[in-house]
């Protein structure tokens, strides 16, 4: 893992912990950008952790950008002692799979697909060897998946499945970007999935759809009211597959103002993951699960 | 006090100096395109700089007011009107109540900033007014205006009509337009060859140039140094594992077109990027017109600081001969 420093104009700095996504990445970026906020260092206006990298936006008359590079490897530096845990939360989010909104979309912008003659599902369950749709939902909600970006757009979850590699889910993006997609979306690209926050343009495969809002701008979902976006970096994420009708009932329950999502503190130790990943993840669940 | 929307015109959204603090989420800091203008467009009326005004792109309102009211219209040349009575921009004019704001056509530049005494007093959110519309967040009702919206307008008795802004400390729209550009990020992601074809050419300003991002099309594609795809990146040669997006970053999808990311930009993403447009620079993006030829000019830290400088003195000035 080689840490490649570059500017981004005289605002930014940018930070690449790694060019290929691990959590050992997201560990270092995340290890550093909260070294950076605690060193409260006069003219850094913004840090953003993303998967294996991250941003920082900082004013150039207060400091100047020599400076400023330097402070961020003396951090890099002091860093790599730092405890690779993290107290964080497990989230479930309900799925309906193989929805006909997503349907409906995907079939609107197939000819931006690689496979104009399937389904994104269909297409992702092939390439990746799993056994037809049913073998991908298995997969796909299988085990936990961890939040190591939070944007794009507002509140939007990058989720990096935790799984050892040979049994990640991977899957190019469309061609062509499509111009629509809808809501609340589950998606996918390259290693990564994704809820769509709003509706609005997006390249990635859609495989399904969340009746929880995971962005709210007006406040009124109770569960929103605290801050608009649900997910933040280091959250765990747990799909649960479900069907149109309870789908159609959590949609109901979320408009009056009655659903809450199941949430619940966790540890994750990235020394244990690595260690044995199908314990943690076990011991992941039970958080959830309250055993 | 309170003005009507009777034409909203193309997309008139509100603007102030933008919602800084959010980008880690997702949520960009939003502001007015042409901050220069927008600041000065203020101070010519007697509000702060930083109040939120309308931001008309390309086609203006037409507004009714139900009060008195200092204006003023700055940024894009499209000559304000009361009533029919065309009024100069850069200068602050009267409008009494019941009267009415239109704008003929647009005659250089792409969007003008209506600042009105008082202020457009839509409620504060997350520490700002402004509209960003695809979140559907700030401004009124998170969105651009639409016919029969009630603008909320602040209190404020509003400075004298005809101060002017003098010709020299206006920045006017280029054309044919160089932004000056710092390389770097994924710039060893293209050959040499690709890297100086990219500041050669003449691009073009795309149709697809909106508040997220400007594109340009027009230039040779770029060609790609050969290397086995990071894991998580995608298959492309021009995917990254998904990164953030700094303010003013060209990303080049695919190679094709550069796509500038401005006030309203998505916080990351897929591609990479082959530098920054300096921060002097991102006020004249916001007044390219579609197929502007437009040279991108390679620059250093030095001169990027310098510019910046000079930018800064340009709204000095501003402040100190509307103060």
């Amino acid at each position: 893992m080689t840490t490649r420093y570059s500017f981004g104009g005289d605002e930014h700095i940018f930070v690449e912990c790694d060019e290929s996504m691990s959590l050992e990445a997201f560990f270092k970026g995340m290890s550093i950008t909260t070294a950076l906020r605690d060193a409260r260092i006069r003219g850094v206006t913004e840090i953003c952790p993303a998967n294996a990298s991250f941003q920082v936006r900082f004013d150039p008359d207060v400091i100047a950008p020599d400076a400023m590079m330097a402070e961020l490897k003396a951090l890099e530096a002091a860093a790599q002692s730092a405890p690779s845990t993290l107290e964080t939360r497990i989230i479930e989010v309900p799925v309906f799979y193989n929805d006909p909104w997503t349907y409906e979309t995907g079939q609107r912008f197939r000819e931006r697909h690689q496979d104009p003659t399937s389904t994104d599902i269909e297409y992702t369950a092939r390439i990746n060897n799993l056994d037809g749709v049913d073998g991908f939902i298995k997969a796909h909600s299988g085990a936990p998946w961890f939040v190591s970006m939070v944007g794009f757009v507002a509140g939007l979850p990058f989720l990096y499945q935790m799984v050892d590699r040979p049994r990640q889910i991977q899957s190019p993006k469309y061609l062509r970007p499509r111009t629509d997609t809808p809501r609340l979306t589950v998606g996918h690209g390259g290693c990564f999935a994704c809820i769509y926050s709003v509706r609005g343009a997006g390249g990635y495969q859609m495989f399904g759809i969340t009746p929880m809002p995971i962005y709210d701008p007006n406040q009124t979902v109770p569960y929103l009211r605290d801050f608009m976006c649900l997910f933040k970096p280091g959250d765990i994420v747990k799909w649960k597959p479900i069907g149109r009708e309870e789908y159609d009932q959590t949609v109901a329950e979320v408009d009056a103002g009655r659903w809450m999502p199941r949430i619940a503190p966790v540890t994750f130790s990235l020394t244990d993951f690595q260690a044995d990943i199908d314990g943690t993840n076990a011991r992941i669940m039970e958080a959830l699960n309250g055993h | 006090m309170a003005i009507n929307v009777l034409k909203p015109g193309l997309s008139t959204t509100v603007q102030d100096l933008g919602r800084p603090g959010y980008y880690h989420i997702g949520i960009p800091t939003s502001g007015g395109m042409d901050m220069l203008s927008l600041a000065a467009a203020n101070l010519l009326v007697g509000n702060a700089a930083g109040d939120a005004v309308l931001e008309a792109v390309f086609l203006g309102p037409e507004l009714e007011f139900t009060a008195d009211a200092t204006v003023a219209v700055t940024g894009a040349d499209m000559p304000p009107k009361v009533d029919d009575q065309e009024q100069a921009t850069w200068t602050s004019f009267k409008v009494r109540k019941g009267q009415v704001l239109s704008f003929g056509f647009l005659k250089a530049g792409a969007r003008a900033y209506i600042a009105v005494s008082g202020g457009i007093d839509v409620p504060v959110v997350l520490g700002s007014r402004s509209t960003y519309t695809l979140g559907a967040l700030g401004g009124f009702k998170g969105r651009k205006l639409e016919a029969g919206d009630v603008l909320p307008v602040g209190a404020g008795k509003g400075a004298a009509e005809g101060r002017c802004l003098p010709e020299a400390l206006r920045r006017k729209p280029q054309m044919p337009a160089e932004l000056r550009m710092l390389p770097g990020l994924y710039w060893h992601r293209i050959t040499e060859g690709a890297g100086a074809r990219f500041f050669e050419d003449t691009w073009k300003v795309a149709p697809e140039a909106d508040r997220i991002g400007y594109r340009f099309k027009a230039g040779q594609p770029l060609e790609f140094v050969a290397r086995d795809q990071p894991f998580g990146a995608g298959s492309d040669p021009s995917n990254i594992v998904d990164a953030c997006y700094p303010y003013g970053s060209v990303q080049v999808p695919g190679g094709t077109e550069p796509i500038v990311l401005h006030r309203d930009a998505v916080s990351g993403g897929g591609y990479f990027m082959v530098g920054t447009v300096i921060s002097a620079d991102m006020d004249l993006i916001g007044q390219l017109q579609p197929h502007t030829p437009t040279r991108f000019v390679k620059v250093t830290m030095q001169e990027a600081l310098a510019a910046r400088a000079d930018r800064k003195r340009v709204l000095d000035g501003i402040a100190a001969t509307l103060s």
